[in-house]
């Protein structure tokens, strides 16, 4: 029975293998809540000095700080809103007709996700300075935040229109309803989890950004931008509660979205054997 | 026969967005291009006088910082690779009533700001961080020796910031995997090696494609990484990018850069598809009709 370790081994190393590579990909989360907690010394939070609470207790108290995440906030908020639309608008046409350029369309769809971003941040502020505009900050951030999150947005909505049961429209059309009728009370209630997610997504990436903004903030500030400002002269323990902070938040919102989601598909199977059951049934 | 107006339905719904695209995509390419090729300064304002000294000048100055880059990058990618493959092949495959929650795992590092996300990995492999001094003692690095400030601390860096992007399209192709091509594959006697390499693998090529793509690409354009966890010797051309763009303020030659590294990478993408063979990365298209 010597070949039991190996055996044992031979099974479940793929998922030690796993579990271990999952802790790396954690560590850091954990690493910045543990430091959240620190109290350093100097202006430097790198060596844990000892435990305090302080900082979760008054964690707004930097303006500088709490400003630059109003900023980021409100800009993702708007660009997930521009972008969202824009690129739902695009990924209708893509998925719903045939028309001339139709492959030119899609190539400039996957070439802003193919370049890295240092060229786009290079080509905006390239582009703002022949022009002459000087005076970056949160108008040239939103123009180039919903740019580089339309693609994204238009990937997300694609998918779920392909899986588009187009039935429940013609159902809606032979029922007399008008094409913009139609759309908005059968079409969009059916897309809305996809553009929900693209939003979110483009709100992620948004508030996440650092390289383009880098570019093109000008005096403007935004949270990833004041974590790199603030790098040289020490990063406060704030930034450190604000992150901790954010990322609950986000946890528990994802969480939320999924056991919603989780209850509506239990609710949508219970109808359908419902309706099986039931004599009368809709012959589709 | 379609009316007119319903020819026009698809352009009036592509318009806004890609107007959006073309103007600030598209046009801000072309005047960097032209930028690249003109001579002056930002007090005397630029004449184009179509400088290609100025993509000499770029290639010949700045060739070690290229050649970091796409090396880091490189070996960032194959790390990736190493570490993504088994992990999405555990979750596919292993999972069980574990998997959504694995998948949670793999996705949560996006809930937390990028630059927090590696200045952590500062604190990790500082000089008097445990990590650190147990390196130390298994004679990993020299007593006196630093993790931070060396190449293994960028490629590290980013080696972590970019596995979820080589980990999800990995997760979905092995996910995607018929299981009875593996089946298959067993009862025509093949060992488990010769199953995984001939069968398993080819088959979730596709994911491999993509995942390298999404990995390599914004990693060699990466200098937050190089920032934070390397040092003089460390810098990559996003570095010298980002330094000629925002704080020299040498715009042409900075431009002939970004040019240059835009090129390099559309040319290797290019070749690795013809090489490599995809259709996942178009393929959604083509099904879309």
């Amino acid at each position: 029975m010597n070949r039991g370790p190996i055996r044992w081994l031979r099974e479940h190393g793929v998922m030690i293998f796993a579990i271990l590579a999952l802790a790396y990909m954690l560590i850091p989360i954990a690493v910045i809540a543990l430091f959240s907690f620190n109290d350093p010394t100097g202006r430097y939070n790198f060596e844990w000095v000892g435990f305090t609470t302080e900082y979760w207790q008054h964690p707004f108290k930097i303006t500088e700080l709490t400003d630059a995440l109003v900023v980021s906030i409100r800009l993702a908020f708007f660009t997930a809103l521009g972008a969202t639309a824009l690129g739902t608008l695009i990924a209708l046409a893509l998925v719903r007709y045939q028309f001339f350029g139709r492959r030119a369309t899609n190539l400039l769809i996957v070439i802003p996700m193919a370049t890295p971003e240092v060229v786009i941040g290079a080509s905006l502020l390239s582009f703002f300075l022949t022009l002459g505009i000087f005076d970056l900050g949160f108008t040239t951030l939103l123009i180039a935040h919903i740019m580089f999150c339309i693609s994204f947005v238009v990937v997300v909505v694609r998918s779920r229109l392909i899986g588009f049961d187009r039935r429940l429209e013609e159902a809606a059309a032979d029922l007399g309803s008008k094409p913009l009728t139609t759309f908005r009370t059968v079409t969009l209630p059916l897309l809305a989890p996809g553009v929900a997610a693209a939003g979110m997504l483009s709100f992620a990436l948004s508030i996440d950004d650092f390289v383009i903004s880098n570019f093109n903030s000008g005096a403007e500030v935004t949270f990833p931008l004041y974590i790199f400002g603030a790098n040289q002269r020490g990063i406060p323990v704030e930034v450190n509660v604000i992150a901790t902070m954010l990322f609950t938040v986000t946890v528990i919102a994802m969480l939320a979205v999924i056991i919603q989601q989780r209850r509506a598909e239990k609710m949508a199977d219970k109808r359908a054997d419902d309706a099986k059951t039931s004599a009368v049934s809709l012959p589709i | 026969m379609k009316t007119l107006r319903q020819r026009l339905v698809p352009y009036g719904l592509l318009a806004p967005g890609l107007i959006w695209l073309i103007l600030f995509f598209v046009v801000p390419m072309y005047f960097m291009g032209e930028l690249s090729l003109k001579t002056g300064s930002l007090e005397s304002g630029y004449q184009l006088t179509w400088a290609t000294e100025n993509y000499t000048d770029a290639i010949s100055n700045y060739s070690t910082q290229f050649g970091r880059a796409f090396y880091y990058a490189g070996v960032a990618t194959i790390l990736s690779l190493l570490i993504g493959y088994p992990l999405a092949y555990a979750i596919a495959f292993k999972g069980g009533r574990w998997k959504n929650l694995m998948l949670f795992a793999v996705i949560a590092p996006f809930f937390t700001t990028y630059l927090i996300r590696t200045i952590a990995w500062k604190t990790i492999l500082d000089d008097a961080s445990p990590v650190v001094s147990v390196l130390k003692t298994l004679h990993l690095v020299a007593p006196d020796g630093r993790v931070l400030a060396t190449s293994g601390a960028v490629i590290a860096g980013l080696t972590y910031n970019f596995l979820p992007f080589m980990v999800l399209p990995l997760y979905a192709s092995l996910e995607r995997l018929d299981q009875r091509f593996i089946e298959a594959s067993k009862d025509l006697y093949a060992s488990a090696t010769q199953t995984f390499i001939r069968v398993t693998l080819p088959l979730t090529m596709p994911g491999i494609v993509a995942g390298v793509l999404l990995c390599f690409i914004p990693a060699s354009g990466d200098y937050v990484n190089s920032t934070f966890l390397g040092g003089t010797n460390q810098a990559m051309i996003g570095n010298v990018i980002q330094s000629k763009y925002l704080v020299v303020n040498d715009y042409p030659e900075a431009a002939a850069l970004s040019f240059t590294l835009m090129a390099i990478i559309l040319v290797a993408l290019l070749l690795y598809i013809k090489f490599a063979g995809t259709e996942a990365l178009m393929g959604e298209e083509e099904e879309a009709t």
